[in-house]
């Protein structure tokens, strides 16, 4: 089993995150040098949005997170421009491209300023996030569907392909443009606009406690991840302690969707292969969770069931949902998986496919199990510690892999599993010892204006939430989910792959689109 | 490694869903009720009135002293089975697809029985010439990515709905059942109309989950998204089966697809149609 937590976590603050520290740098051009000399120095580039007239950049440096950021100022016809980071700093590469569409913020030398998440009709209003709007009804903004997506490689013997946004089966919409001269993928396009939501425009003017409904929907298949996320953003601000139960009922919640999330993952790898058999196995043992989840907390997403300040009370006694059913379903899911690691069909095709090095995860500040498994060692469960994670033995680091190809990727999901059902079964045994019998702390959360900050580590990686919260209310929320800073990567994953690697290369990424669509 | 032999040998998994109760099925907390007490209406008292204004989607209205319960706008937050619980409480069981936008709306609501008639035998006259398999298309309109897990639930061993002649297609062609998932965002829309234009007749149109029937809590931002009602009217389309929930679970979504094809009725009991399926 895992070996305990020795000093592993040297960093750990004693709250599991204090209210971020703020930079203000006085114009764009020194906003650009300072963000670019930190990542340079080793901060993690963990997202860049805009707040009104504020450009803010998430920085992940040696003292937690930071959030360095500067006012633009307009020119006289009304337009907003700042030296682009993409350039050297890659993940900038969809931040930027995401708060132009919508702030309208220009980011000068960006190497393809395409919209990403919005492509408007012309002369229709930009969203602005951070912005008060009076008449939300008034704000309706268009996105022009119809026009082609923007073909980049152009010659003789180039076949464009269209994947979306509506795909066979049952998938969630998004548009890939893949330009092949035969069998060869040069060229990826990625539009994930078609199903653009416009959350964080829904975020604003909510009370915590609402506001977290909604952080369950931005990426409906890691709810409790968000909910998590937002949630430490609530309670940092608020300074609010969380009773011991719901510390540890939060961390049984987590791995739940984690497994769930990791089994989604088998099976649709398995889908790739033609492995029918695997495919109904991983699908009934993550129904199974679902349905535990289920049984704890009445969603089988988890929903409701994380809330600022604790958790709800559970319907059952968790040592009674997990009982011996749970135990033979773990045996189940490390049999299948057994088999399905020893499968050569299966294997062969996940060998050396979508390969992204330990260089490339590390420069484009990769999170997740995609991360990881190019040795990019991200993971807010070890790094910033929260909830039971700070008191439950975790093996000494995070699952990593070396190889960087979506073997590797399952590998770590499959380590992960395992951690899971320990954490989950310590879990269960701590709570049972516990005398405090709150599940939610006794004063309503009430917030202070100001910048606050929250992260977990959701199935898919980190999800941080950054808000600033203005008269007890939400002023301006950037969900940042996985999903949108690591897709990006998809792009690069195809170098010598044959085409008929993209099944396998998706599903290895296991990646939401609503959470990239936002 | 041979996967074959190896097969589901765990006992059974498949559920034996409308032929037999399903324990999951029935168990389930998919929907909230209004308690209406005997002999009287709802209390509108100060519970109840502070349960409608906590409504985070606004799905309870209290109008001359009534109470109603809107589960096509309904998220299942429980806030006010918290707050009122006189009135309002989880209903377990999974039968709360609808053939008509009215029938999902619960407590003091007149039920038009007249229109359900009509609804229901339109719907009888358009499925009738269905064969014995019947194929979906699927089409996200802007959903959070919880409706297509559940969707693809259903072609689980749990759910197998092949077993009943039902089947996830590729092709708009070939399909039968048309259904959409989302908000129904503006993005969404040109392609949701051109999969519609590449459907032949009849088709059943089924909004599935909250987001789909009515943009849920996500939805009415700028991206216009209150529902596929709207995107599908602009193609002159209806939607003939509604299935709430956020999401709503697999064995709802059976329900609505069962209830469309006229095998159970509202409340999940097989029919006489459904006797041969
Ligand atoms: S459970 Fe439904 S009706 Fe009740 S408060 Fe929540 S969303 Fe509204």
């Amino acid at each position: 089993m895992s070996e305990a937590r020795t000093n592993a976590t040297p960093t750990a603050p004693t709250a599991p995150l204090t209210t971020p520290s703020v930079t203000t740098l006085p114009d764009t051009a020194s906003w650009h040098d300072g963000v670019v000399a930190a990542v340079t120095e080793g901060a993690r580039f963990a997202g860049l949005y805009a707040d009104r007239d504020r450009l803010i950049a998430v920085l992940d440096g040696d003292h937690g997170f930071e959030l360095i950021e500067t006012t633009i100022e307009r020119d006289a016809d009304g337009t907003a421009s700042y030296p682009s980071l993409s350039n050297e700093v890659p993940p900038a590469f969809w931040y930027e491209r995401a708060a132009y569409d919508l702030s309208g913020l220009i980011p000068t030398g960006h190497p393809r300023p395409d919209p990403l998440l919005l492509p408007l009709h012309p002369g229709s209003d930009r969203p602005a996030p951070g912005a008060p709007v009076t008449d939300l009804g008034a704000l309706i903004v268009s996105a022009d569907t119809d026009a082609p997506g923007p073909v980049d490689l152009r010659g003789h013997g180039l076949l464009t392909l269209m994947f979306g946004p509506v795909r066979s089966g049952v998938s969630e919409s998004i548009e890939f443009l893949i330009e092949t001269p035969g069998e060869d993928i040069p060229h990826l396009n990625i539009r994930p606009h078609f199903k653009h939501r416009g959350i964080a425009k829904r975020f604003e003017a909510l009370a915590p406690q609402d506001a977290v409904l909604v952080a369950e929907r931005v990426e409906g298949i890691a709810s409790v991840a968000h909910a998590l996320a937002f949630s430490h953003a609530v309670e940092s601000a608020a300074g609010t302690r969380v009773p011991p139960r719901a510390r540890l009922l939060r961390v049984v919640y987590a791995e739940l969707e984690r497994i769930a999330n990791h089994l989604e993952c088998a099976m649709r790898l398995s889908d790739a292969a033609g492995l029918s058999v695997a495919i109904a196995r991983f699908a009934w043992h993550k129904e199974l969770v679902m349905r535990t989840m289920s049984t704890l907390t009445g969603s089988r997403f988890g929903r409701g069931a994380v809330i600022p300040g604790g958790v709800r009370a559970p319907r059952v006694d968790p040592v009674v949902a997990f009982d011996a059913d749970w135990s033979r379903l773990r045996n189940r899911i490390l049999d299948d998986r057994r088999r399905v690691m020893r499968t050569s069909s299966f294997l062969d095709r996940l060998r050396g496919t979508g390969v992204l090095d330990a260089d490339y995860a590390r420069r484009w500040a990769l999170v997740g199990p995609i991360g990881r498994a190019s040795a990019h060692a991200v993971d807010a469960r070890w790094q910033h510690p929260y909830d039971g994670y700070r008191s439950l033995p975790l093996p000494a680091e995070p699952a990593l892999d070396t190889d960087g190809d979506a073997r590797a990727r399952l590998r770590v999901r499959w380590q992960e599993v395992d951690t899971s059902f320990d954490l989950i079964e310590r879990a269960v045994v701590a709570l049972d010892q516990i005398e405090d019998s709150r599940w939610s702390g006794d004063r309503p959360v009430t917030v202070p204006d100001g910048p606050a900050l929250g992260v977990a580590e959701g199935p898919q990686g980190e999800v941080l939430y950054s808000v600033r919260f203005e008269g007890g209310v939400i002023a301006r929320c950037l969900a940042r989910s996985p999903a949108l800073h690591d897709l990006v990567a998809f792009h690069d994953a195809f170098h010598t792959d044959v085409f008929t690697d993209f099944a396998f290369i998706e599903a290895s990424f296991g990646l939401s689109y609503a959470g990239v669509a936002m | 490694m041979a996967w074959a032999p190896h097969g589901l040998a765990n006992g059974t998994v498949t559920t034996k869903w409308p032929r037999r109760p399903d324990a999951y099925f029935d168990d389930f907390p998919a929907s909230v009720e209004v308690v209406v007490p005997e002999d009287a209406a709802p209390a509108a008292d100060a519970a109840v009135l502070a349960a409608a204004n906590a409504c985070p989607t606004r799905a309870i209205a209290v109008e001359a002293g009534e109470v109603s319960l809107d589960r096509g706008r309904c998220i299942l937050c429980g806030r006010c089975t918290r707050l009122a619980p006189e009135t309002f409480r989880f209903e377990p069981g999974s039968a709360t697809a609808s053939l008509g936008r009215e029938g999902l709306i619960v407590g003091a609501h007149e039920e038009n029985d007249e229109a359900l008639q009509r609804l229901r035998a339109d719907l009888k006259a358009r499925v009738r010439h269905l064969g014995r398999s019947v194929h979906i298309r699927h089409v996200d309109a802007g959903s959070d990515g919880s409706d297509e897990w559940e969707l693809q639930a259903l072609s689980s061993p749990v759910y197998d709905i092949h077993r009943l002649g039902i089947f996830f297609t590729a092709s708009p062609r070939h399909a039968d059942i048309l259904m959409v998932t989302g908000i129904g965002t503006d993005g969404m829309a040109g392609p949701l109309r051109r999969t519609l234009d590449g459907m032949p007749e009849p088709i059943v149109v089924m909004a599935v989950g909250t987001d789909a029937v009515s943009g849920g809590l996500v939805g009415g931002g700028y991206t216009d998204g209150i529902g596929i009602a709207p995107r599908l009217a602009s193609g002159g389309r209806g939607v003939d089966v509604w299935v709430p929930g956020s999401p709503a679970s697999p064995f709802s979504v059976l329900h609505g697809i069962l209830l469309a094809l006229g095998r159970v009725d509202e409340s999940g009991l097989r029919t006489r149609r459904g006797g041969r399926a």
